[in-house]
């Protein structure tokens, strides 16, 4: 395992020292390369970059060529070259996020892979939720996570890749196609797709960038709040308040439950700094509606996690576990339809 | 034949303590990725105590309530599905309050096993 991975960093290094010297022009010296995220496919590394007496912070964004993903999963999330291009279009466009600068050939070796560079802060909910250095920054991010919400969702459509779009209908039919996949009944799960389904609000005339995956833990923050929304890979066209309602599900406040917005404020707040920078109006069911999806969404995903494990397509206890997880949003879905008027 | 003590329960309880207490501050200084894997583990062996005390009790709850509320017998696996059928094609919803009281009391269940903190 060791030596495996050992051969892996030096594979990467000096892949990468290859192709930043493409990107820079000159001779580049790769330094303290670490790989960030733990997962076999998906992988993130961190390194310096060393070109002529500057040194750039750079992060390593790769899909190896084996992976473990449901189809369910590869039919949703993008390949790593349209997320380049997504995140090219979003930090034009002036969304907080890190800034993407060169992708690398096939004749590198890494697979699909592109190189952004590295931005402050840590994505761990609980230290942002708990320590001490974060105190004021509490108080900033859900303000803060609806503006940014509202320069994604501004981002002009005509300069992005070709990106699916993805209704409420789509959604849901997904979700039930999930369903029956697992061949586990799920009543609970059947009764809110059913009521999602009556309700489903309109299509939008013109479907708008949706980051896909917007909420605690995928984004970077420092003592001044949020730094950089991280993890583009399942951005679509579709409903921006899809995006809003993912951030409230209880789940991604990881423990502040009485505080919507992602463990850091209310609705209300979150609503009114997106409705104050995109100049639109939050409808309120929609969002509920949204908030509604998302939970629905994170106990399929629990189940479709854990059925990785069950299939044979991953080993790991983690994804199991994963499963029992599911519970938490039968829990939380019992409750929003009761609040429900 | 009855197995002598530890209990399932106990046996489990005795492994959590070990691993939470003992063997995860090492691994924590030595491999912090493992550590966050045995947290899951440990996480997971407390599920397995509670199943092994409550679920016993908690399945047969569901299986007489599923019984009343559809009207006919079957499998706790049968039930559910036909419930479930039921709540896609729309026969039931959420206005229908005996389907509400057993969801309720179903998913009461299940988070004190899975994760009795949640709220």
């Amino acid at each position: 395992m060791t030596i495996h991975t050992q051969g892996e960093a030096e594979l990467a290094r000096s892949a990468l020292a290859a192709a930043a010297g493409r990107h820079f022009g000159r001779v580049a010296e790769i330094e303290g390369l670490v790989r960030q995220s733990g997962g076999a496919s998906r992988q993130t590394w961190s390194f310096d970059a060393l070109v002529g007496g500057r040194r750039h912070g750079l992060i390593l964004r790769r899909d190896p060529p084996v992976n473990g993903k449901t189809d369910r999963e590869q039919s949703v999330s993008i390949d790593r070259a349209t997320e380049f291009r997504v995140l090219q279009a979003a930090h034009c466009a002036g969304v907080r996020a890190p800034e993407p600068l060169f992708e690398l050939e096939p004749e590198d070796g890494l697979g699909e892979a592109y190189v952004m560079r590295r931005v402050d802060g840590t994505a761990i909910a609980r230290k942002l939720l708990r320590d001490p250095p974060y105190a004021a920054a509490r108080g900033l991010i859900a303000g803060q996570l609806g503006g940014i919400a509202a320069a994604i969702h501004a981002t002009d459509t005509r300069t992005l890749p070709p990106l699916k779009r993805r209704e409420a209908a789509d959604h849901i039919a997904g979700l039930r196609r999930s369903l029956d996949l697992l061949a586990s009944a799920q009543p609970v799960f059947e009764l809110a797709l059913t009521w999602l389904d009556r309700r489903k609000p309109r299509p939008l005339d013109n479907p708008l960038l949706v980051h896909g995956d917007y909420r605690t833990g995928n984004y970077l923050a420092d003592e001044t709040g949020v730094t950089a929304i991280l993890d583009w890979e399942l951005a679509h066209l579709g409903d921006p308040l899809e995006d809003l309602g993912w951030l409230c599900v209880k789940s991604w406040r990881f423990g502040a439950v009485d505080k919507p917005a992602g463990g850091f404020g209310s609705r209300e707040e979150l609503w009114d700094a997106y409705e104050r920078a995109s100049g639109r109006t939050v409808e309120r069911a929609r969002a509920h509606w949204w908030e509604v999806f998302g939970t629905v969404h994170w106990g399929v995903i629990c189940l479709n996690q854990a059925w990785k494990h069950l299939s044979g397509s991953i080993k790991s206890m983690e994804h199991a576990a994963i499963g029992r997880r599911a519970v938490e949003t039968e829990v939380d879905l019992l409750q929003l339809l009761k609040a429900e008027h | 034949m009855a197995q002598d003590r530890p209990t399932a329960s106990e046996l489990l309880t005795a492994i959590a303590d070990f691993l939470r207490e003992e063997a995860m501050p090492v691994v924590d200084r030595s491999e912090p990725r493992l550590g966050f894997q045995m947290r899951v583990a440990v996480n997971a062996l407390a599920i397995l105590e509670r199943e092994g005390r409550l679920g016993p009790a908690a399945d047969a709850r569901e299986h007489r309530r599923l019984v009343r509320l559809l009207g006919r017998e079957g499998t706790l696996a049968e039930l559910n599905r036909e419930l479930a059928r039921q709540l896609r094609s729309g026969e039931r919803d959420e206005s229908d309050a005996a389907l509400m009281a057993h969801l309720e009391a179903t998913v009461a269940d299940k988070i004190a096993i899975a994760n009795p903190k949640w709220k």
